[in-house]
């Protein structure tokens, strides 16, 4: 059986960042395994800040944008791997 | 005279510091950035400049590319609206090394305006009334017993490293201080990794109320009477009026004294303001000066007849002030309403898109301070003021009616924006008698703490 797989997408446009910080490390890279509610990354939208969380206990298997980048409504973001 | 003027910001402040200058036959130069190629803006200015990508730090905030745009078009002026580099003394400096007329206030005001601490010493030593606190950190029961007998009760003892409301406790008389303030001290520890407390006296039921002044080089400095400003969430201003439905000409008169004293204080100069806390028994007490042009500042210029930005451009070209409250032809009431592309129902989350569908409300009394027309893309790396409503009639419940009527006209769509609330706020009794404070809006909205998304 192929493990389940839940798209994470974008709530609304806006700037996508992986870290809180710059000189802070990344929330996830790929392979991380996470739980769900466990933050992703960040979305700053017209200067409000998103948490993006992670709707399953699982493991990161793609991360879509770069950080800094800007996404569309609805633009896939992550890929996670339930558990 | 300035011949011409870089305008050092977007949005609806750029727009209505680049009608002034039309207005007084200058030049105007625009500046955006990549994301702004669209923005209104850039119509009715004389010259344009890009100066950077969409993000604000590599464009609106960035000195350098700001400086080197005044210079190839031989600006000699720079207006900064608000936020930005505004307030930036670093910004006022690089424009006076350049040779260039920063409009707004000195370098060292700004200075002094972003150091709070400083600035209440100032103020204390002037005179101005200022919330009554503990001289530095008390660190033990003690030393908040005899802090607090001087100050008086409700208390406020606050944690140094807390902020936006967190890590403050309110102690109504000297038993409960006793009680909290070792608990207090230790949750200080525990949330912010530094036990350090002070104490202030607690404001009940505050109300915002700031005082516009000028001030010009030769040390005229008058004001130009008040901006209620109570109604605000998180901080930031919602409503705003002039006059306030509570002041009486006494209060007035006391209060603008003070703004004057306080702007004296600081050796102030262009426009600025006094922001004031006022308590349930008419006490007042300084909170600090903002050194710009401030986002309400239509609703003193209804009011007074007086153009705030034609003002800062003349006192900035060395003109005189002579003319004090007394002198003005104040008349009316105005009202403003911060529209905003958000959404109030969903805890006040940012609504970006196209403007689909845009038809602004006219009429007897209206004055609309905007960039959106249709067909607009909001851009998602800007703030999400939309636009400035500003109703006006000879009294309080007139514009107010004319505030409903026109918020009614106004469509923007599809996007969410704040209207519906100020809809419901026109319609609310307190709201018409004058009667609230700055938990007002409290009884609007939902506070969700969370930011839970998925």
């Amino acid at each position: 059986m192929t493990p389940k797989r839940v798209e994470v997408r974008a709530p609304m446009s806006g700037i996508f960042y992986r870290k809180p910080a710059p000189d802070q490390p990344s929330y996830v890279e790929i392979g991380d395994t996470v739980k769900k509610k466990q933050v992703l990354g960040l979305l700053e939208t017209m200067k409000v800040f998103q948490k993006i969380k992670s709707p399953a206990n699982g493991k990161v298997i793609e991360i879509l944008p770069e950080s800094e980048s800007p996404l569309k409504d609805d633009e896939l973001v992550f890929v996670i791997e339930v558990s | 005279m300035m011949k011409k003027i870089l305008v050092a910001n977007r949005g609806e402040i750029a727009l209505r510091v680049i009608r002034a200058c039309d207005e007084l036959d200058i030049k105007s130069v625009a500046v955006y950035s990549e994301a702004d190629e669209k923005s209104l803006h850039l119509k009715p200015a004389d010259e344009k400049i890009c100066i950077g990508p969409a993000m604000s730090a590599k464009s609106y905030l960035n000195i350098d590319s700001i400086i080197a745009a005044a210079k190839s078009c031989g600006a000699d002026a720079i207006h900064p609206g608000y936020g930005y580099l505004a307030e930036k003394e670093d910004f006022a400096k690089a424009c006076e090394e350049n040779g260039i007329i920063f409009i707004g206030p000195k370098p060292e005001n700004l200075k002094l305006a972003g150091d709070k601490i400083t600035a209440k010493k100032l103020m204390e030593e002037a005179g101005v009334p200022v919330i009554p606190s503990s001289p530095g950190p008390v660190g033990t029961l003690e030393e908040a017993l005899t802090v607090c007998e001087k100050i008086g009760y409700p208390a406020m003892v606050k944690a140094s490293g807390g902020g936006g409301g967190r890590g403050i406790r309110i102690c109504q008389n000297e038993e409960t201080l006793r009680e909290d303030f070792l608990i207090a001290k230790a949750e200080a520890g525990a949330s912010f990794g530094n036990d350090e407390l002070y104490i202030e006296k607690y404001i009940l039921k505050p109300r915002h109320i700031e005082f516009q002044v000028l001030a010009d080089g030769f040390g005229n400095i008058s004001h130009l009477g008040e901006r209620e400003c109570t109604i605000q969430r998180r901080y930031q201003k919602l409503i705003e009026e002039s006059p306030s439905p509570i002041l009486t000409a006494d209060l007035r008169k006391a209060m603008g004294e003070g703004a004057i004293q306080a702007a004296r204080a600081v050796k102030y100069f262009n426009a600025g303001t006094v922001e004031f806390l006022l308590d349930s028994d008419d006490n007042f007490y300084f909170m600090e000066i903002n050194a710009r042009i401030q986002v309400e500042h239509p609703v003193t210029e209804l009011t007074t007849g007086i153009d705030l930005v034609k003002e800062q451009i003349r006192l900035s070209s060395g003109g005189k002030l002579e003319y004090s409250f007394n002198d003005l032809p104040k008349r009316g009431w105005a009202i403003e309403c911060r529209i905003n592309a958000e959404d109030p129902d969903r805890n006040f989350l940012p609504s970006p898109g196209v403007i689909e569908t845009y038809l602004p409300p006219g009429g007897f009394g209206v004055r609309l301070d905007t960039h959106l027309y249709q067909g607009y893309e909001l851009p998602i790396y800007y703030d999400s003021l939309i636009a400035k409503l500003v109703a006006f009639d000879l009294n309080r419940l007139g514009a107010i009616a004319i505030m409903k009527r026109a918020l009614k006209e106004f469509i923007i769509a599809p996007i969410k924006t704040t209207i519906p609330l100020y809809l419901q706020i026109m319609d609310d009794p307190f709201f018409r008698k004058g009667d609230f404070d700055t938990g007002f809006i409290n009884g609007f909205v939902l506070e969700e703490d969370d930011d839970d998304f998925f």
